[in-house]
């Protein structure tokens, strides 16, 4: 349908554009398109379309926490003293009157005493940034199980890294600015970890304390950190995310009338709106529920920080879980050499492995190009199963993860299940580089043997769970095809290309530039698609239609299912007069 | 059934495709819902979407009622064992977003219309004019600056941009003091303490620093310990008094300073449990005092087992034995606890001779 | 000289009267008693406590002698590992915290005994209570005004507390936690949890050191001292959970498991629905 424009000016001169009806409404939106450009900019993304998945969904679940930080945290600004002078409390929380502390910690106290709603917000602004953390994680995992980060989403994906480290950064920020025992205690951690770096290492840790562990400079410091320089560089990140996405516009699954070329889903307006806007009210929702009934960081019980004080499970949120994991299990490995000291226990553990982690997380989309040599764009998602050696890597790298998490709880799990502290320590230092090849080769054979089952309804159709038996007395189950658009969904995708090199030696035998890594690469491809079940040829599907049909002669009589009661009259009969058209 | 091996192809990409084998049937045929086609039902799905934007309001009432009725402070209320106000604010603000967020998720799905639309993508890249046009431009606006013909101009221009960038560099320095020796002592050192602390100490006339307990700072008589005693203590300066102003000489900052670093534990064990020779020359009777922050990334340590003499920290879980020098039996610490002299002063309190040898806490390049 | 030559007669008149048999009896009895009186231990005075010590020992003998042997010296095993540990000397704060909780008599061996029903009555803790201290001096059950905050005034009561708290911090919650849920120590062995705990064994704990605890004597902490840690520990459990539930009290792994499982689990089911295809019928729109 198209528009009558026949009213609108299409330049600035001259009058204004009249509306039909004269109206307020009308006016406002004039004099604002005036200035604008607002009528343009409605009919280029209001109708904008986004498919339609439960997995989409998992970023929003990011997003929203994200903005109910911002306004539970706007709210705790409000009554926060990022300072860490000394007073003696006197407030309403008696067990602490007396009891000489920051003015970081005592606001804090206030903040769940004496506000109304003060408690709540804390513990809203708590809850929800866990959930925004462990929300990007999902986001991420579902990214890259459906090789969402490929051409043209590289850089979306590294944004999102990016996302992801800020975030884990702004959460230890956030948490260490009450300056209670519990996050006190990880600060210090923080401190020894900064101060094991070579060279540097005692000059970093004075220059951020403004002296000495613990000082009076790091609460402001991480104040102006968390509310300030991190929120703005990750509101800068999230628009750059939104805004390549709307460019680039949102994958999607393959299916009927789903190509490359198009999307297929439901407009911004009304549908998404209502669907994402209500989408942020329940995660508001039930990250109020969980403020209002699950207690979250109790920190009058915790106490004002004191370095000769320190609690049972001492551990900090679950988001730097691993590398309290890591420091915990790491051997006592350190050099004494030449007058210094390197500390390999905590270099290691603290720095090294990180960084490392966070390389593989933000190279992997180039390193998987360069493994496979796939330069096309993708907009159609893949399933989990069709890139087996991704899907692999992801379940081994999950199962690192979930053993380092797990080992960062070492003395709750000791005391949970009775076991020794002692054999959980070896036994996470041994699992780490056990497990995961394990876990590795076991999802790679899974997501193989459910292509293989894929294949098998593609070219022989689905178990009906009717068993014929033939002449000659053997059985078999009787097959129906696919319906045409579950056949589609199942062949909608590219067939893998193993990157070949020419040849390593041209014809005079000189080694070609570079051949040593080309061959690496060869060799890689080949095992990243190795046993993978390619989609049949429209020969295989031909030649396994006339199978069917071949062995149908043995089924005639049947064009639909049996229903069992053929034989109710329990008289003899030949097979020709069974009456099974009446059914 | 056969697997395909995956194509291959030589260095190049061109596309290796054969026909596909099943073509696109193209978007299903649109099927309406119940409330698309029968006004009973539609009407019911207003009337379920208005109730939730009822119960929305109702919740918001609730929230305003509990913000006024339920108190905190210096009385709380409380509803089972639960604090009132934040479970009733909490609930009831739950109730009110939730409630909000589903209906409009409900309205979504069962009023507006579930026609799918299909939208046509555009390749990420510009296209070859576009391409070529922002070429020239650039070369353009390269040859107009004049800057590929005179190297001397962008020389300059680059070594002035890098040395800008040093300067924030350098304004960074005032952060924190350069660390100097301060990690090699600790306020067990006398030599190291400010003019309100010596002056304190010519009050007292003595020699010895006395080891005190923490919280309380009463200093501690042999006999008043146990076997198997475990006592968590301070040197007695951070428990001094100005005699004249009745003010702490330590406070604030500075107390938290000295203690990450001076805090000890003593523990009384047998005589003959000791084993190292340094241990038991250090010690007074069996009473050891080490130090309480760990050799790993500082955390107090004193979870003592009394039957084994194994101090656990409870953060990564080194473990140190008490009666061989505070050497490490388990855990990612690579450091023996530091020891600290014993003796006992003329009025019978135990008393450190001197500071710690070696620096106390986290490992650092300068340790040595 | 004269007295004793006496003719016999006169003295054996009176001995061979009736009653001088019988008076005989009677000095011979009151002298022997009243020199017994006059210089045995005053405990032996009171007969209850003697017998209460001797049920002790009955009781001893049949629960306990196998492991801590037949007088409380303690059993070692054939490779020299202690089996029992001598009970010279822990007093009768250590058997009443011991059996009064159930710890002992303990079942099996193992890294660290733990709590269990309590199998004997209060008379019979008493009674072995009773038997150990008589083994060797040692702590005692301390009184109940020991550790209770009667007598003090609101604001004393308020800076008790307070004070309780901090040393709470410094010397306890290392092992036992912010709230009393108790830690892990090595090798399987565990600081129990405390919270819920009777005062007077979380005093008799602190002076007698169990299993692998500590001491923390009345020398290492006062008495007021351990009254003030019990009244914080008290207050901890008067105090209403401000927040919501404590989900067990153990920081911040619980935190994250509940924010994934309730969490997460919940936001991707909300997210389920919104994108779940809704009713379908097969009617058609009246009109299009």
């Amino acid at each position: 349908m198209s528009l009558d424009t026949s009213k609108i000016a299409d330049t600035n001169r001259g009058t204004a554009a009249t509306a039909k009806k004269p109206n307020k409404a009308g006016a406002v939106a004039g004099w604002a398109d005036d200035r604008l450009k607002l009528g343009t900019l409605t009919k280029v993304f209001a109708r904008k379309v986004f498919p339609d998945h439960w997995s989409f969904m998992l970023g929003e679940i990011a997003l929203w926490s994200f903005i109910v930080l911002l306004l539970t945290g706007t709210f705790l600004t409000l009554w926060f003293t990022p300072s860490m002078s000394e007073s003696v409390y006197q407030g309403s929380y008696t067990q602490l009157r007396g009891v000489p502390m920051s003015d970081a910690y005592a606001s804090t106290l206030h903040i769940s005493f004496d506000v109304r709603g003060g408690l709540l917000m804390r513990q809203m602004h708590h809850w929800s940034a866990m959930l925004f953390i462990a929300a990007m994680f999902v986001h991420m995992m579902r990214t890259f199980v459906t090789g969402a980060f490929r051409k043209p989403r590289e850089l979306n994906w590294i944004i999102g890294s990016l996302l992801l480290l800020l975030g884990i950064l702004e959460g230890f920020a956030g948490y260490s600015l009450p300056d209670d025992l519990l996050s006190g205690t990880g600060l210090r951690i923080a401190d020894g970890l900064v101060k094991a770096t070579p060279v540097v290492g005692t000059y970093m840790s004075f220059f951020l304390f403004g002296g000495e562990f613990p000082g009076d400079l790091i609460i402001p410091r991480l104040y102006i950190l968390h509310v300030l320089l991190i929120p703005g560089l990750i509101l800068a990140l999230i628009g750059l995310h939104m805004l390549l996405l709307v460019f680039h516009k949102h994958t999607q699954w393959a299916g009927p009338g789903r190509t490359e070329q198009n999307v297929v889903g439901y407009p911004m307006l009304p549908v998404y709106m209502a669907k994402a806007g209500g989408f942020f009210f329940m995660v508001f929702g039930v990250t109020a529920l969980m403020g209002a009934v699950l207690s979250i960081n109790p920190i009058w019980k915790y106490g004002p920080y004191d370095p000769s004080k320190v609690t049972a499970g001492s551990q900090p949120d679950w988001y730097m879980g691993i590398a309290e994991g890591l420091l915990r299990i790491m051997p006592n490995w350190e050099t004494h050499i030449w007058g210094v000291t390197i500390s390999w226990n905590v270099m290691i553990p603290g720095q090294i492995i990180p960084f490392v982690l966070f390389g593989m997380i933000i190279g992997w989309p180039f390193l998987e190009q360069w493994v496979t040599g796939d330069k096309r764009e993708h907009h159609l998602l893949q399933r989990p199963r069709n890139a087996p050696t991704r899907t692999a890597f992801l379940a081994a790298m999950v199962t690192v993860y979930g053993l380092l998490w797990a080992a960062g709880g070492n003395d709750i799990l000791a005391t949970h299940f009775h076991w020794s502290l002692n054999s959980i320590t070896y036994f996470m230092r041994a699992a780490i580089f056990i497990v995961p090849p394990i876990v590795f080769y076991v999802t790679r054979r899974w997501c193989i043997g459910l292509q293989r089952g894929d294949n098998d309804l593609l070219l022989h159709g689905y178990e009906t769970g009717i068993i014929m038996r033939s002449v000659e007395g053997g059985y078999s189950e009787r097959h129906l095809p696919i319906n045409p658009d579950r056949a589609y969904t199942l062949t909608a995708r590219h067939r893998d290309q193993v990157h070949e090199i020419e040849s390593a030696v041209d014809e005079n035998g000189v080694a070609a530039p570079g051949s040593r890594i080309e061959r690496i690469r060869a060799k890689l491809s080949r095992g990243m698609f190795a046993d993978n079940v390619q989609k049949p040829t429209v020969e295989e599907l031909e030649e396994a239609r006339h199978h069917a049909e071949h062995t149908h002669e043995l089924e005639a009589g049947l064009d639909h299912p049996a229903s069992g009661h053929e034989f109710d009259d329990h008289a003899l009969r030949d097979a020709e007069d069974v009456p099974l058209r009446q059914h | 059934m056969n697997d395909h091996l995956p194509e291959t192809t030589h260095g190049a990409q061109t596309p290796v495709g054969t026909q596909e084998p099943i073509p696109d049937p193209g978007l299903p045929e649109h099927e309406w819902r119940p409330t698309d086609v029968d006004p009973k039902a539609a009407r019911r799905a207003e009337r379920q979407v208005a109730g939730l934007f009822v119960l929305a309001i109702l919740g918001a009432i609730g929230f305003i009622a509990s913000y006024v009725i339920f108190k905190i402070g210096d009385t709380t209320d409380t509803i089972g064992n639960l604090g009132a106000s934040n479970l009733m604010l909490g609930l009831c603000l739950a109730v009110t977003l939730l409630a909000m967020g589903a209906g409009m998720i409900q309205w979504a799905r069962k009023l507006m219309s579930d026609h799918e639309i299909v939208e046509m993508r555009h390749p990420a890249a510009s296209s070859q004019e576009d391409r070529e046009a922002a070429v020239s431009i650039l070369q353009t606006g390269l040859e107009e600056s004049g800057l590929g013909r005179r190297p001397l101009i962008r020389n300059t221009l680059l070594a002035a941009g890098g040395v800008l960038g040093l300067l924030p560099i350098v304004m960074l320095r005032d952060l924190g003091p350069l660390p100097g020796d301060k990690l090699d002592h600790t306020v067990w050192d006398l030599d190291t303490w400010t003019p309100e602390m010596q002056a304190w100490w010519k009050t007292q006339n003595r020699t010895l620093q006395r080891v005190v307990r923490d919280v309380v700072g009463t200093p501690i008589k042999v006999t008043e310990l146990e076997i198997g005693d475990l006592v968590n203590a301070e040197p007695e300066v951070l428990f001094a008094v100005d005699p004249e102003t009745q003010q702490p000489v330590v406070e604030g900052t500075q107390l938290l300073v000295d203690k990450s670093k001076a805090a000890v534990i003593l523990n009384r064990m047998l005589p003959s449990d000791i084993v190292s020779e340094q241990t038991l020359n250090w010690s007074v009777d069996g009473i050891v005092c080490y130090s309480k922050i760990c050799t790993h990334v500082g955390c107090p340590i004193s979870l003592n087992e009394r039957t084994t003499h194994h101090l656990l920290c409870p953060c990564h879980q080194s473990t140190f034995d008490l009666t061989d020098s505070g050497k490490v039996l388990f855990g990612p610490a690579a450091r023996a606890l530091p020891q600290l002299q014993l003796t006992v002063d003329d009025e019978g309190y135990l008393a450190a001779v001197r500071d710690f040898t070696e620096p106390v806490g986290p490992s650092f390049w300068e340790r040595g | 000289m004269r007295l004793l030559n006496r003719p016999l007669g006169r003295l054996s008149r009176h001995r061979r009267g009736p009653v001088a048999g019988l008076l005989v009896v009677a000095l011979g009895l009151l002298l022997t008693g009243g020199l017994y009186a006059a210089f045995s231990p005053a405990s032996a005075r009171e007969d209850d406590s003697a017998t209460q010590i001797k049920q002790g020992h009955q009781l001893f003998l049949v629960g306990c002698s196998f492991c801590h042997g037949t007088n409380g010296q303690g059993v070692k095993t054939l490779d020299g590992n202690q089996l029992g540990p001598p009970l010279v000397g822990v007093g009768a704060a250590a058997v009443d915290f011991q059996v009064g909780t159930g710890r002992m008599p303990a079942v099996q061996p193992g890294p660290q005994i733990p709590q269990k029903e309590v199998v004997y009555t209060p008379d019979e803790i008493a009674a072995l209570a009773a038997y150990v201290a008589s083994l060797g001096p040692g702590p005692a059950i301390p009184n109940p005004s020991d550790y209770s905050l009667d007598g003090l005034t609101d604001e004393e009561r308020q800076q008790a507390i307070a004070r309780g708290g901090q040393i709470f911090l410094t010397n306890c919650t290392a092992c036992h936690n912010f709230e009393g849920s108790g830690g892990a120590m090595p090798r399987g062995g565990y600081a129990p949890k405390i919270r819920g705990v009777s005062a007077k064994y979380i005093f008799e704990a602190m002076l007698t050191g169990p299993q692998a605890m500590d001491n923390f004597s009345n020398g290492n902490l006062s008495v007021d001292e351990k009254r003030d840690i019990i009244a914080y520990l008290q207050s901890l459990q008067d105090n209403p959970d401000y927040g919501g539930f404590g989900m067990g009290g153990i920081g911040p792994v619980s935190e994250g498991l509940f924010a994934w499982l309730v969490g997460i689990g919940s936001l991707v089911g909300v997210a389920t629905w919104i994108a779940a295809h809704t009713a379908r019928t097969s009617k058609q729109k009246a009109e299009q």
